[in-house]
């Protein structure tokens, strides 16, 4: 559309690859390319191998991979349910009430995850309520830091909700709560998957605030390629990280499955 | 049977188009209770506790400690510049790719847009995972210490966050009427006044919410920082990670992220109200 020549569009396209290939697409090939190595001092890694993915999927990295997916659901079903809650509760409110709700739940975007994890650290090590060194100050942590985008996609699709269909329901006789269970959320499902499929994946990569409070029996995966490539492991890292990345595509490929399903009711 | 209708409404109470005031702040309690605890009261502890040094009593002294330490300063300016340099260079990069992907479309330019997609769902300290074998000690170019300098964060940091511009601008793009240009190609214009005159008016909008967003997750980026190990480069999230954690300088460790949180706060601040009025 914008370039007509045949020779300018080919030129646009050979710098569009130029640009692309190695910014974006070496770093994900480099790490797949060395999980399967155990040395890279050529342009090719050496000496293949798959013993890497057996130490990746074994002991102290299975455990962190269960914990990392533990931690994850646990995470991403109380950030659904809070922020659900919290963005149907704000869309009945007046404007400007809705505008301040709007406001707290997005901070912990703004809020640098470090000084989550600092916070969450520093307010529950001390009574009443004391969590540190167990697996639910990770989970809590989490839960903070996701929920904020859980309340934004839900309340972006509730603005996009056609509200003659719960107007239908209410006007022929059915209460408030029916109408939420039977009208407005089965409306809503395809966007609660799309949050969880996020607040998944934002959960299985997060790494600034679980650095500040991991205790040592409850390491998620993010940790672990970390302490491998402080000493020096990076090919056994980079297994762990392709483990990583391949439980996140799975988990978002089975919530989009959800979607294509429920969007044919 | 309008009549009917207008009963069991009376009877029923309230619909969504007259919401009962009162009822409907009570429903919104629950959460901000959830929130206020998990998130405000941690993050008022915080402010509390950067008044308090090790020493005992209330005092502006853990502040006075922060400010004159060269550390601090360093850490500082190398997260602004680092910060706005990475924003200016995923502008520029993500307003060409995305130009590309939307008006010279290519077989696979689908693909490549949902690749974007996939692509933010990893965490962002496997880019820095890659480069370390790219230019690492024993790497693929060579064993300069390209990585623990300032420009490894900078490529790093572009190259995670180059799609977080590109995605608000394809949609943008999307909602581009393609008449336009076309209008203005008959009339004569060529490819760089067309982008200037038509289609940057129109991707500003787009370029302010993502350019702000991206400011800010660049303040706040950690893992990128810390898998380089550099220890040449410190940034206000590293820093308040080695005094805690590290040095065990608690109030130390509170000024600087209130320090954060408030230079991240009030940008991202400045980015509601600007993707607000740019209606994005």
């Amino acid at each position: 559309m914008l370039v007509h020549n045949r020779k300018a569009k080919w030129a646009v396209w050979a710098v569009f690859l130029l640009l692309f290939l190695p910014l974006f697409a070496l770093p994900l090939l480099v790490v797949l390319g060395a999980s399967f190595a155990t040395h890279w001092s050529g342009v090719l890694p050496s000496g293949l191998t798959t013993a890497n993915y057996r130490a990746a999927t074994r002991g102290e990295a299975l455990q962190a991979l269960t914990t990392s997916l533990v931690t994850a659901v646990t995470a991403s079903l109380f950030a659904l349910a809070v922020g659900t809650w919290a963005a149907l509760a704000a869309a009945a409110l007046k404007k400007r009430h809705r505008r301040i709700l709007d406001a707290l739940f997005v901070l912990p975007v703004a809020v640098p995850s470090v000084v989550v994890g600092l916070s969450v650290l520093v307010a529950f090590s001390q009574p009443p309520i004391l969590l540190n060194g167990t697996r639910w100050i990770v989970i809590l942590a989490h839960t903070v830091l996701v929920t904020a985008f859980a309340y934004q996609s839900v309340s972006a699709a509730l603005v996009r909700l056609d509200p003659a269909y719960e107007q239908a329901a209410a006007s022929l006789g059915a209460p408030p709560a029916y109408v939420l269970w039977r009208v407005r959320l089965p409306l809503l499902l395809p966007s609660l998957t799309a949050a969880a499929g996020l607040c998944f994946a934002l959960s299985m990569g997060e790494l600034s605030a679980t650095m500040m409070l991991y205790p040592p029996d409850w390491t998620p995966l993010p940790v672990l390629i970390y302490a491998a490539t402080d000493r020096g492991a990076l090919f056994i890292g980079s297994a762990v990280a392709v483990v990583l990345m391949a439980a996140t595509l799975i988990a978002l490929f089975a919530v989009s499955r959800v979607r294509t399903k429920a969007s044919y009711r | 049977m309008a009549e009917a209708v207008q009963n069991a409404r009376a009877v029923r109470g309230w619909s969504r188009s007259s919401p009962r005031p009162f009822g409907a702040l009570l429903w919104a309690l629950p959460p901000i209770a959830a929130l206020a605890l998990f998130f405000l009261y941690p993050l008022a502890l915080v402010v509390q506790q950067s008044f308090q040094p090790d020493t005992g009593g209330t005092s502006f002294q853990p502040y006075a400690d922060v400010f004159a330490s060269e550390a601090f300063r360093h850490a500082l300016w190398t997260t602004v510049w680092l910060a706005l340099a990475s924003t200016a260079g995923c502008l520029v990069l993500g307003f060409l790719l995305a130009l590309v992907i939307a008006f010279v479309p290519f077989p696979g330019a689908k693909a490549v847009a949902r690749f974007i997609d996939v692509y933010l769902s990893f965490p962002s300290f496997l880019i820095t995972l890659a480069l370390l074998f790219i230019y690492g000690t024993t790497g693929i170019i060579g064993s300069f210490q390209f990585l623990t300098t300032p420009w490894g964060v900078l490529l790093a940091e572009v190259t995670y966050f180059t799609p977080f511009v590109m995605r608000p601008l394809l949609a943008a793009f999307s909602q581009l009427d393609t008449a336009q240009l076309e209008a203005a190609s008959s009339l004569g214009a060529r490819a760089p006044r067309i982008i200037r005159q038509v289609i940057l008016p129109e991707a500003l909008p787009a370029l302010a919410a993502g350019g702000s967003l991206v400011l800010v997750l660049c303040l706040n980026e950690f893992g990128i920082v810390l898998f380089t190990g550099a220890k040449g480069v410190t940034t206000l999230p590293m820093l308040v990670y080695s005094k805690a954690i590290l040095e065990s300088d608690y109030p130390g460790a509170c000024v600087v992220a209130v320090v954060n949180v408030l230079i991240s706060v009030g940008l991202y601040g400045l980015y509601r109200v600007v993707s607000r009025r740019a209606g994005a």
